[in-house]
């Protein structure tokens, strides 16, 4: 999936993913994807939590070798 | 900066001693309804961390500078961030817990129920996070251990501190809900683990059949612990008469509700079993038994000193799950309104068998959540 930009967060334990990711969305505009990668399990449902308290939609996510993808579209 | 940290032992001890206690609990919403710290005069309240990265306003006005406040997470990470910025705005008596939820699990408070013949004694430790019950029966430098939890350290502590043995580790069934520590304490004290043959189909390791008949005898004085066949959780459910006074029952009997068929196989097949064990065998018993179970649900079955029994003749007044006289009723409430099943229950069973042996922080996530072993009348 296309995005406009990549946040690493991998190896951060929480609460940093979710820190990362509102300081990430901050700077793109309306409308634009940002992909978060994350280790951290619980980010997850925080993940999903965030971004439907925020406004903004989670297209996608996926979980492959450990490694949790995340697809979030400006609200 | 450091902000104050307090442990799940100074916790725990607040909920039994009922303080009054307040919690922020800072995870998200779906998580915290899940599952939180409950019991004792404990006032809780949730606020997701990410919604207090922009301040911490919301919640603010529903605290007082002054009060002892504990925030707590999943892992302790988020709280200490929250416990700062509460810091920052002058709260002074706010606390982290350390290691959050995932520590809170673990943690066991044992608790003396009573003692038994020839100077022996009863403890009950209760994993407060989780609503597990384990027992330890200790008599003339023995000890048995009843539905032990992963954490075998603590027991192994406790018997030190004790000063007796640990010889007998028995799990009343296979359990779905927790990683039993049984097996594993058996072979590092060159112990002898005892399970229900019913419900050892499957395992991949030596164990004595705990089976009527085939009593247990704690130290050198009659602390009995005799085995009672009573199906109904598992096929293999077997329940403890402990000295002639204590009724182990595992997870077929709680104090407010009742043991549901469904973990281990297909409710419908095992609903009759359960109905005769409660309706019939338990009913064949003294009233004076004191029911001790292997979970509880809700913080209102905490006793005065945080302990969980109660009189079996009591019970058949009381519990909803009792009073079904009705058999098709009986049925259809025990196998429609089943709850939710335990996080990871299938990896539980088979890690249980010997089939799996995830890691130590594999198993700590497998565990995490409440037990949902009972059926609420």
């Amino acid at each position: 999936m296309e995005s406009n930009k990549v946040l690493d967060a991998k190896g951060l334990a929480c609460p940093m993913p979710i820190v990362k990711t509102k300081k990430s969305i901050q700077e793109l505009n309306s409308g634009e994807v940002l992909e978060v990668h994350a280790t951290d399990k619980g980010a997850k449902s925080d993940i999903a939590a965030w971004v439907k308290s925020g406004g903004h939609e989670l297209l996608q996510d996926t979980e492959e070798d450990g490694v949790l993808k995340f697809w979030i579209k400006k609200a | 900066m450091s902000v104050k940290t307090i442990t799940t032992n100074e916790v725990a001890k607040k909920v039994v001693n009922n303080e009054e206690t307040t919690i922020l609990d800072v995870r998200n919403t779906d998580e915290f309804d899940d599952w939180k710290i409950e019991g004792g005069k404990i006032d809780v309240i949730n606020e997701p961390y990410f919604n207090l990265l922009d301040g911490i306003e919301d919640v603010e006005d529903k605290l007082g500078k002054d009060q002892e406040i504990i925030v707590v997470c999943a892992k302790g990470g988020s709280s200490q961030m929250v416990a700062e910025m509460f810091d920052e705005a002058g709260f002074t008596d706010v606390y982290s817990l350390e290691g959050g939820m995932k520590a809170w699990s673990e943690h066991l408070e044992p608790t003396k129920i009573a003692d038994l013949t020839g100077g022996g004694s009863l403890y009950q430790f209760v994993r407060l996070g989780k609503g597990c019950l384990s027992y330890f029966i200790e008599s003339d430098g023995e000890a048995a251990l009843v539905d032990a939890n992963r954490m075998i350290d603590i027991y192994e502590k406790f018997a030190e501190e004790k000063g007796v043995q640990i010889k007998h580790l028995i799990d009343t069934h296979l359990h779905a809900d927790h990683i039993s520590g049984g097996r594993s304490l058996a072979e590092k004290v060159g112990g002898t683990y005892n399970l229900p043959p019913k419900d050892a189909t499957e395992v991949t390791f030596e164990y004595r059949p705990l089976e009527e008949g085939n009593n247990i005898v704690v130290g050198n004085t009659t602390v009995k612990v005799e085995p009672l066949y009573s199906p109904g959780h598992t096929i293999g459910s077997t329940s403890l008469i402990i000295d002639d006074q204590y009724l182990l029952t595992g997870d077929i009997l709680f104090v407010e509700s009742i043991g549901r068929p469904d973990l281990a196989g297909k409710a419908e097949d095992w609903v009759g079993d359960l109905r005769n064990t409660l309706y019939k065998r338990y009913k064949e018993l003294s009233d004076d038994l004191i029911v001790l179970p292997a979970h509880y649900s809700f913080s209102s079955e905490l006793g005065e000193v945080g302990q969980v029994s109660a009189r079996l003749g009591e019970l058949y007044d009381k519990n909803a799950g009792l009073q079904v006289e009705d058999e098709e009723k009986f049925r259809s409430m025990v196998t429609d309104n089943l709850p939710p099943q335990p996080n990871a229950y299938e990896e539980i069973r088979k890690t249980n068998m010997g089939k799996v042996i995830p890691d130590n922080e594999e198993q700590r996530d497998m565990e995490i959540g409440p037990n949902r072993c009972a059926v609420h009348g």
